[in-house]
This record gives structure tokens, C-alpha cells and sequence, in this order.
């Protein structure tokens, strides 16, 4: 059956419902993606500020781009099985894979440059689940959002005369942060020790570990080194802790005990740059155990994205604010990079260049 | 065989049940990755399982659009106009099986666990490689971009038979019986 033609203007206002509609939907997808609309902090801006500072080196990490591909075991002690379900947790033994490195955007930073230093860890479950952790040196953050530590990553650009950043910028931002007080306590007590291996590496933030009934306890975690530290002594070689570790290695594996600290209920869980009492409850939930070390470039860490919320069953993220923010960033920093193709071993300055 | 006036009820289902998640999948997508709110974790993983399930409706989606009788095209819409509308929806039916493939695949080639609802790991679909993460990652973008284009494309065609044509092609996805 046919209708009878409509009327020009009610065929164009018909038109205009179409186009209505059709425009809206793409313009409320271009506002989500953030195409249009006001300016809003996204991942890409975070990986842009850190490029802005490190310099972009394709292929690199944007952030902690210098470091060295670890693995090893973890030896779960069960003293955290019931806090959580995570097989992580229970007694035994599963495999890591991880990555030390400094704190810098450069890969040809010193290794004493920095005074953050990291170690990422990422053990497999049996069942296929894995825990993947970021550490790194201090134990909170100067900020607890990601506004302010954007602000941070700013506030940190090097002075181009020094290659550091502004003394007088950073101070004026610890200023107006009173919350960074507990931060510049850890750094001004700070000394940093001869190797990765007798660092001690914070997990930072703070994560909800779930029990079988349901129950879940807060924790922070951290790794604590079994071998005794000493003081650094600078040596003039710029990787003089990659050297240090692979030559520890040859002796011995690197060891650290797994501290998890619990939270009691009014703790600051959701906010990174508060650091919980010092009489807080702590388990050995078990040991990690580094035995082999190698370039991270053709590494099996390499190409490995160390997202502190990939995380299995029994253990979740807490409310923290940076934390959620940082499975973005790291995932825009990964895109960028194997966009760009691993770096040639060959480019490494220490190779030499061959005719 | 009489073709029906109407989508049989199970396709008219899929269709509208799928129409809401993919366009909710779309905005999610492109919100997620840009976004540093606390939201964003949440998310990424629902992303994650939505699109597993959506890839199992469009399987059955095919199954039962190749098996049940549809309601023929206006035997007056022109020529150009009867290719374009079959040329879209393969291209939509194409569009959503690639989708979720490389997602998961992308998934997959990161070295990333894909765990359905938090709940049942779900097995690789490639081994580890990042130069295919890249590839399939970028590929995952434009896929959506061009599914979105393509549904916008869609909906104008829609609305354009129901209220400019007024053939009753719009009606047949509703279930609007037409009196004869």
C-alpha cells in the first residue's frame, strides 16, 4: 500500500528530526571520546607531560624507560590464604617475571641519577590469572589525585640549563600540597642503598584483599630485602646497578620477604599520600626470589605492560583515585610504544657502532 | 515461501537487544580510553566480557537470520537503494564478528588475561607478540569508528522509511503489523 506524498514542509521538518538525531549521536561520541568539549585530564595527557619531560624514545617505556628484565620464583608462606582466595596467596610456588629499573623517562638516564627506583613484578596463576605490581621506592606519594600528581608531573619538567628540574618550582608545588608532607619525610631520610637488591620496593597504594566468606581487609604491600644494605658508592659507571645486580646474581639469587600491612578500619585507604600508623599489623606473606637477570632489550619483560590493576580473584583495587588512573596511562604508554617497534639492541651506546 | 511482513520475534530481539549494547559498547570504548576517572577499571573490564557476549549473540544473530523467513525489501525501492541497504547490513553482520575477535585477539597478543565477568578465564586467541598487539589494537579503533558510521547509517536509512517513505521497512523491525 502507498501514502499519499507529504507535504514539503512536513517532509523537510521530517528530514530535520532525522538529522537531528543522527548529529546528537555523533556529537555525544565525539564528547565522550573528548574530541570536543572542555579540556579534560585523559591518559594521553598524563604519557604527553611525561614525553614532555623524559623526551620521546621510540619504543621506550614513556615512564621508568631504563631498566632490566628479572625473573625468579615467588614462595607463598600461606599466612595471607585467608585474607584472600587468590592462589597467589597459598602455599607454593609460582613463577615471576619482572623488571627493575630507575625512575626516569630517558633510557640513558645514570642509574644513580634517580632516586626512585622500581621493581615490577608478574606472577602467573596455574589457573591462568595473574598479579601483575608496580613498586617502587617510596612508600606514599607526594599527592592522592590525579589532578595534583598531573600537576606533579609538571612541576617536575627539567630546567634545560641544569637537565633537573627546578628546585624552586618543585618547592612552591610542595607548598601548596600540604599533603606531601609524609613524601618529603621519606626523601629527605632516604639513603639510597649499593643495589636493587637490598632496596626495599613500596606497592604505594593501597588494595582490598577478598577472603572466601566475602570479607575483605585492606593491605598495602611491600618488599622488604633480605640482604643487608650499604651505602652507594658511586663508581662513574652509568649502569652501575644493572652491573652490580647481574654480578650479585652470579653468587647468589636476590631475595625479599613480602610485607603485607593491614589496614584497621579508619585508616586512609583511598588516598595514596597518607601513610597508615607505624604499629600497623604486618604478615610475611612469602619470599620473591630473583635468580636470573638479562637486557631488557629481546627481554621477556620488554614487551610486557606492568598494569598494577591486572590483578586475579581475591585481590582488588581499592578506591584510590591515582591507582584507577594508572591502568590508562600505562595502557596509552604500551600503545605508543609497540606502535613504534622495540628498539634495536644494536642502538645501545654501550654496543658500539660496527662498520 | 510466503515472505512475512515483520522480523520474526527473535531477530526483532537480537536486533534491538544488540542495538542497545553496541551502542553502549561504542561510547564506552571510546570514553575508557581516554579516561582517568575511578570509573575507568570498571569499565574496561565489563567492556572486556560484554564483548564476549556480544560476539556469542551475533553467532546465534547468523544462524537465525540465515535460517527464519525475513520480510522482502519494497518491491518499489529503487535499485541503488536495494544494494546499499543488503551492501550495510553485511557489512554491519562483518563488522560485528570482527569487533570482538580482535579485541580478544588484541587481548591475547598483549599477554593480557581475558577472565568472562571476573570469573571464567578465557583461553588465548594468538600467542604473545606486541608488533600484533599494535596492529590489532589500532585495528580495534577504526573498527569502531567505522561500525559506529555504519550504525549512524543505518538509523538515518531507518528513519528515512518510516517517516519519509513511509513503506513499512521501519514498521517490519518494530513487529508494527500493517493493515493491508
Amino acid at each position: 500500500m502507498k501514502h499519499s506524498p507529504l507535504p514539503a514542509s512536513s517532509q523537510l521538518l521530517r528530514f530535520g528530526v532525522i538529522g537531528v538525531v543522527v548529529t546528537g549521536l555523533a556529537a555525544g561520541f565525539a564528547w565522550t571520546a573528548g574530541w570536543v568539549g572542555p579540556q579534560r585530564l585523559s591518559a594521553q595527557a598524563f604519557v604527553d607531560r611525561f614525553e614532555e619531560n623524559g623526551g620521546v624514545h621510540p619504543g621506550y617505556r614513556r615512564a621508568h624507560a631504563k631498566g632490566l628484565c628479572v625473573s625468579g620464583w615467588f614462595e607463598s608462606s600461606g599466612a595471607a590464604a585467608g585474607l584472600s582466595t587468590a592462589e597467589v596467596f597459598q602455599p607454593g610456588r609460582l613463577p615471576v617475571l619482572g623488571r627493575l629499573s630507575i625512575g626516569s623517562g630517558s633510557p640513558h638516564t645514570p642509574d644513580i641519577a634517580s632516586p626512585v627506583r622500581s621493581l615490577a613484578l608478574l606472577i602467573e596463576q596455574s589457573n591462568g590469572e595473574q598479579w601483575r605490581t608496580a613498586m617502587n621506592t617510596p612508600p606514599v606519594l607526594p599527592v592522592g589525585t590525579p589532578e595534583a600528581f598531573f600537576e606533579q608531573v609538571g612541576a617536575m619538567r627539567p630546567d634545560p640549563a641544569t637537565g633537573k628540574p627546578d628546585p624552586a618550582t618543585m618547592q612552591a608545588f610542595f607548598a601548596k600540597h600540604p599533603e606531601s608532607a609524609s613524601f618529603l619525610r621519606w626523601a629527605a631520610s632516604n639513603q639510597p642503598s649499593s643495589s636493587f637488591a637490598t632496596t626495599r620496593y613500596h606497592g604505594i597504594h593501597a588494595f582490598n584483599l577478598i577472603a572466601a566468606d566475602g570479607s575483605i581487609q585492606p593491605v598495602r604491600w611491600a618488599l622488604q630485602p633480605l640482604a643487608e644494605a650499604e651505602p652507594l658508592q658511586p663508581d662513574g659507571d652509568p649502569n652501575q646497578l644493572q652491573q652490580e645486580f647481574s654480578a650479585r646474581l652470579a653468587q647468589q639469587p636476590a631475595r625479599w620477604q613480602l610485607l603485607l600491612t593491614l589496614a584497621e578500619p579508619d585508616d586512609p585507604v583511598a588516598d595514596s599520600s597518607q601513610a597508615w600508623p607505624a604499629e600497623r599489623r604486618q604478615l610475611e606473606a612469602g619470599v620473591v626470589i630473583i635468580e636470573r637477570a638479562e637486557a631488557q632489550l629481546g627481554g621477556a619483560c620488554q614487551d610486557v605492560n606492568f598494569d598494577p590493576l591486572v590483578l586475579p580473584n581475591g585481590i582488588q583495587a581499592s578506591a584510590d583515585p591515582i591507582l584507577r588512573a594508572r591502568s590508562s596511562a600505562y595502557a596509552e604508554s604500551f600503545r605508543r610504544r609497540t606502535r613504534e617497534g622495540a628498539p634495536q639492541a644494536a642502538a645501545q651506546p654501550e654496543q658500539g657502532a660496527k662498520p | 515461501m510466503s515472505r512475512p511482513q515483520i522480523f520474526p520475534w527473535p531477530l526483532r530481539l537480537l536486533h534491538w537487544l544488540m542495538a542497545v549494547a553496541l551502542l553502549g559498547m561504542l561510547f564506552v570504548g571510546v570514553g575508557m580510553v581516554a579516561s582517568v576517572e575511578g570509573s575507568q577499571p570498571t569499565l574496561v573490564a565489563w567492556h572486556k566480557s560484554l564483548g564476549v557476549v556480544l560476539l556469542a549473540l551475533v553467532c546465534l544473530r547468523l544462524v537465525l537470520r540465515l535460517l527464519l523467513p525475513t520480510p522482502p525489501l519494497p518491491a518499489d525501492m529503487p535499485g541503488v537503494q536495494k544494494l546499499a541497504a543488503h551492501a550495510s547490513h553485511w557489512l554491519l553482520y562483518a563488522l560485528m564478528f570482527a569487533q570482538p575477535l580482535v579485541g580478544w585477539a588484541m587481548q591475547s597478543a598483549a599477554g593480557y588475561p581475558l577472565v568472562l565477568f571476573g570469573q571464567w578465564p578465557l583461553p588465548a586467541l594468538l600467542a604473545e607478540n606486541a608488533g600484533h598487539y599494535s596492529l590489532l589494537r589500532e585495528a580495534h579503533a577504526w573498527l569502531a569508528y567505522t561500525l559506529f558510521a555504519t550504525i549512524l547509517l543505518h538509523l538515518a536509512a531507518g528513519l528515512y522509511h518510516g517517516l519519509i517513505r513511509r513503506d513499512g521497512v521501519l514498521e517490519a523491525m518494530l513487529g508494527k503489523q500493517r493493515p493491508l
